[in-house]
């Protein structure tokens, strides 16, 4: 399953995309909740009960502006979160 | 001061159970209980099939719109709380049902009964809810293999097309129709923000558009801003509609349009899809149950 969390406003398309099927039985040892300095995701069971990474709730409508530090901007060539999740399951839309 | 304000966003409730079956000859009877921010549906599923529902405004309590909801189908039904073997709860305030023995996100739960009620073809799911709108993609089961939400801001929902109906003076079943009685398709009004859009559908009104047109104006503001949504994730053949902006014709024509791709009509009320889908969740979890006592026996 494609889990997509974010949002679309007047100044765009703010979606980070976890490809759940990728997530179960994750290779890179959950690194994604180390790796997002802001500590945006979190393991949950989703509704068939399979354990997966998502985007906290709190974080679902601020995406554009928590992960401001981590865009090129910020300095960063890539995305920590990413390049954490070795088996690819985390994409931004942005 | 004038009388009393006539309410012409309100929309209709609607209790419904099926004349021809009883419950009483069903072996596993579940309910689902859908808490939404704008309206809440309770129904009962007998052996996998839709008995009845209950679809009613949500109050401002959760726990107490929840009873209410099941309350009212319990009532035209005979049944009474203690003969539902399972109930599972959905929508904004499912960890809010007092009586639930399982929570599931609507997101799972609209594309479990769309499966049901659009039949096992559906592919894409469009849930226009009361505050927020979906984007769902599922297999064969109505197993969920992509979805987007978008709760941000309240444009694109029905809680939108409630204050235009006030604004305009039209009762909301209404709306739908009078949208395409119109000499030519107006442009969509530029803002589908709730609040900015009542202050142009008025700017709209003073300069003489007449009320149809710019009901039209934005039912197409709404029509392109949720198949922006549905764009991202791409759509699927079938294609269908959930959610109460389902029974506004002015809207789903025009997605239809946007689309070129005409989306499955049912018998069954669209509002219902959450709660329905919740109910089967429901009934599958009870035989999982029983087929696991089975084994350990």
């Amino acid at each position: 399953m494609i889990a997509n969390y974010g949002y679309k406003d007047g100044s765009g398309e703010y979606y980070i995309a976890i490809d759940t099927d990728k997530c179960i039985d994750c290779a890179a040892g959950r690194a994604c909740l180390t790796a997002c300095p802001k500590g945006m995701f979190e393991i949950i069971t989703d509704d068939y009960d399979d354990e997966v990474a998502a985007i906290k709730q709190a974080n679902r409508r601020t995406v554009a502006y928590d992960c401001t530090d981590c865009k090129p901007a910020g300095g960063h060539a890539s995305l920590p979160c990413t390049s954490a999740c070795t088996p690819g399951a985390i994409k931004h839309s942005w | 001061m004038s009388a009393e304000k006539k309410e012409y966003w309100r929309w209709e409730e609607s209790c419904w159970i099926d004349p021809d079956r009883n419950w009483r000859d069903a072996r596993i009877v579940t309910a689902g209980i859908d808490v939404g921010s704008v309206s809440s549906q309770a129904v009962i599923v007998c052996d996998g099939e839709l008995y009845g529902f209950n679809s009613m405004r949500t109050g401002n309590n959760s726990p107490d719109s929840a009873t209410n909801a099941l309350k009212g189908v319990l009532d035209k039904s005979g049944m009474k709380q203690a003969d539902i073997h399972f109930v599972v709860g959905t929508g904004y305030g499912r960890v809010n049902v007092p009586f639930a023995n399982k929570a599931i996100t609507e997101i799972a739960c609209h594309a479990r009964g769309a499966n049901y009620m659009g039949g096992n073809t559906v592919r894409t799911i469009l849930d226009m809810g009361g505050q927020d709108c979906k984007a769902i993609h599922c297999d064969e089961k109505g197993k969920v293999t992509n979805f987007l939400m978008n709760d941000k801001c309240a444009a694109g929902t029905g809680r939108g097309m409630e204050v235009i109906s006030d604004l305009m003076q039209i009762p909301i079943a209404e709306l739908g129709m009078r949208s395409f009685d119109v000499d030519e398709e107006p442009a969509a009004v530029s803002s589908v923000c709730v609040v900015f859009a009542k202050s142009e559908a008025l700017g709209l009104l003073k300069a003489g558009w007449t009320k149809n047109k710019v009901i039209a104006a934005y039912c197409q503001a709404m029509a392109e801003r949720v198949v922006s949504l549905l764009e991202r994730i791409g759509v699927e053949k079938e294609f269908f509609i959930t959610g109460g902006i389902a029974k506004n014709p002015g809207v789903v024509k025009r997605i239809e349009r946007l689309l070129k791709i005409e989306a499955v009509k049912t018998k069954y009320d669209s509002q219902i899809a959450g709660a329905l889908g919740a109910g089967l969740f429901g009934y599958t979890l009870v035989m999982k149950q029983g087929a696991a006592a089975k084994q350990a026996a």
